[in-house]
């Protein structure tokens, strides 16, 4: 038989060996590890806090519902100007110089907040329902202008909204038809039908959490539950479980930018940050070809604690050889 | 068609057979025979304590996998709605935070023993793209565990993805496509490449312990990158 390419009996020579169960070695591993993971799974199980749903958010928090709502059909949220992938917006497209990957990757959603998260919804709800029926005449049929001067009257007087019965009252104004409109719409996500009308789609089968993620996203009632279980960006959030559990601990180091300017207080922070952890990452997989940060482990002593038993045998060798 | 009068010849490797499993065979005995491949002794080094974070490590991603196979066969919703789900769940959770732990023990274990050195630069290079894709593979399971958590990473999450472009086609407020990613091509690539680098790690063996510089310069003869 042909001598092995990479041969270890010269690479090693002179070194002592032992004998070394490579199997027994990982099968102690996966027992000892089993009976640690399955102890913690016992004792302290795993966190599962409740997902949100457009339905208890509207029952919970009906003003922020219909502000939010109302701020989706002005075209004022944050995700109806964001920009690609989702809209044709810009507001929140990063760039640094001519540098603008957001912008030429487009935009892939086509999201229409106003139509997608209330008008399409109501369209659906209209049915037997000749008040709605007709709001939604007579909100489409209104020019621009004067639609908008409804919505930023509304917006407004949201400001001051209370709620009774869980409908969202509001000031005596001129709002045409929309309050009509945000009643309705807070009914039907009252009453669970939002949710199913923001998934729907072409077809029967539907696994894409876009639009209603977004839509709640635009709110402030999920970011509130989000502080409370401190999963807030400014918490150090993306490492961050809810409860006392330990979260992605892994992300620490791209959390921490987030904490620190110029990236805190940067309008591209997170292009900023994404690309510092890209060069951060690819020095540490080219290690190996960078001089100096391959030089440090020679300079730091912990090898010398590592591999102790070693050096130790290497030295006790060269005394023996002396004498 | 006619038929060999004689029994054939012993199944032994021949450098003249041109075929392309014989060339393959070659190759491998070569490079990964069996006594590298299962090795039963060692270099008395290896005793260190650091050689056992790696090994903990694979034992924790067959956890995390077995778990994970057991997750994914009675869907996303289960362990939500059932005591032994939230169990399996409970043991897919913690061997994730387990593997990390001695992933990242291993990781600064083998930086500070220069584990690059003497042809084994493409073992770091692997061992950090396995730590990458494992940091991907945490990230789409934890948006898709379908609860608050989920929600908020998300939400939270879109902006440095859509920043860099990658949002375009890879949209975390997408279950399907997260949970598809998550437990069926990451998975297969974290296990391809853990293969790949307890090979690469066998074929060469562990890296000799970093030699004392000698007065004046050089002294280690084991410094170089190149593989």
């Amino acid at each position: 038989m042909r001598k092995p390419a990479l041969d270890q009996e010269a690479y090693y020579r002179g070194i002592p060996t032992v004998p070394y169960d490579l199997l027994k070695e990982l099968v102690l591993a996966f027992v000892a590890s089993g009976i640690v993971i399955v102890v913690l799974a016992l004792a302290l199980s795993s966190p599962d806090v409740p997902p949100v749903t457009i339905q208890t958010w509207a029952q919970q928090d009906p003003v922020d519902f219909v502000t939010t709502a109302t701020s989706e059909l002005a075209g004022t949220s944050f995700s109806a100007a964001y920009g690609p992938p989702y809209t044709d917006g810009s507001a929140s497209v990063q760039t640094i110089g001519p540098f603008a990957p957001q912008r030429w990757a487009g935009n892939a959603v086509h999201l229409n907040p106003a139509e997608d998260d209330v008008l399409g919804p109501l369209a659906a709800a209209a049915v037997g329902n000749p008040d709605l029926v007709s709001a939604l005449a007579a909100y489409t049929s209104a020019d621009g202008a004067t639609r908008q001067d409804w919505l930023t009257a509304y917006t407004d007087a949201l400001d001051a909204a209370t709620t009774q019965n869980g409908q969202v009252v509001v000031a005596t104004g001129d709002y045409g038809p929309v309050p009509v409109l945000m009643a309705n719409l807070l009914g039907v996500a009252r009453s669970g039908g939002l949710d199913g009308l923001l998934l729907a789609g072409d077809h029967f089968f539907e696994t894409n959490y876009t639009k209603p993620l977004l839509f709640m996203g635009d709110g402030g009632y999920l970011s509130g539950l989000a502080d409370n279980q401190h999963l807030l960006g400014s918490q150090w959030g993306m490492m961050n479980e809810t409860g006392s559990y330990p979260g992605q601990a892994w992300l620490w180091l791209y959390s921490m930018w987030y904490q620190l300017p110029p990236y805190s207080t940067a309008p591209n922070a997170d292009l900023l940050v994404v690309l510092t952890m890209l060069v951060l990452t690819l020095a540490l997989a080219l290690v190996p070809w960078i001089p100096i940060l391959r030089d440090i482990p020679r300079w730091v002593p912990i090898h010398r604690l590592i591999w102790r038993d070693y050096y130790r045998w290497r030295r006790q060798s060269r005394r023996a050889r002396t004498v | 068609m006619s038929i060999p009068s004689r029994a054939p010849a012993p199944d032994a490797p021949d450098a003249s057979d041109p075929s392309w499993t014989a060339a393959i065979r070659s190759l491998l005995e070569r490079r990964l025979p069996l006594a590298h491949l299962l090795p039963v002794r060692q270099p008395f080094f290896v005793g260190s304590w650091v050689y056992v974070f790696g090994v903990v490590g694979v034992a924790g991603l067959v956890w995390v996998i077995g778990s994970g196979v057991v997750l994914a066969f009675f869907g996303p919703g289960w362990w939500h709605v059932s005591g032994v789900g939230r169990f399996v769940n409970s043991i897919h959770f913690w061997s994730v935070q387990l593997f990390f732990v001695f992933v990242v023990l291993h990781l600064w274990g083998q930086y500070f023993m220069a584990s690059w050195r003497d042809g084994r630069a493409t073992t770091w290079l692997v061992g950090v793209v396995i730590f990458v894709v494992g940091l991907v593979t945490g990230f789409t399971g934890y948006v898709s565990q379908q609860n608050l958590d989920a929600q908020w990473i998300a939400i939270n999450a879109k902006d440095g993805i859509n920043a860099t472009g990658a949002g375009a086609f890879f949209n975390v407020l997408d279950f399907g496509q997260m949970y598809g990613i998550h437990v069926m091509l990451l998975p297969i690539l974290v296990t391809t490449l853990v293969v790949l680098h307890v090979v690469q790690v066998r074929m060469r063996g562990v890296v000799r312990p970093i030699e004392p510089q000698a007065p004046g310069g050089g002294g280690n003869p084991h410094t170089e990158a190149t593989s």
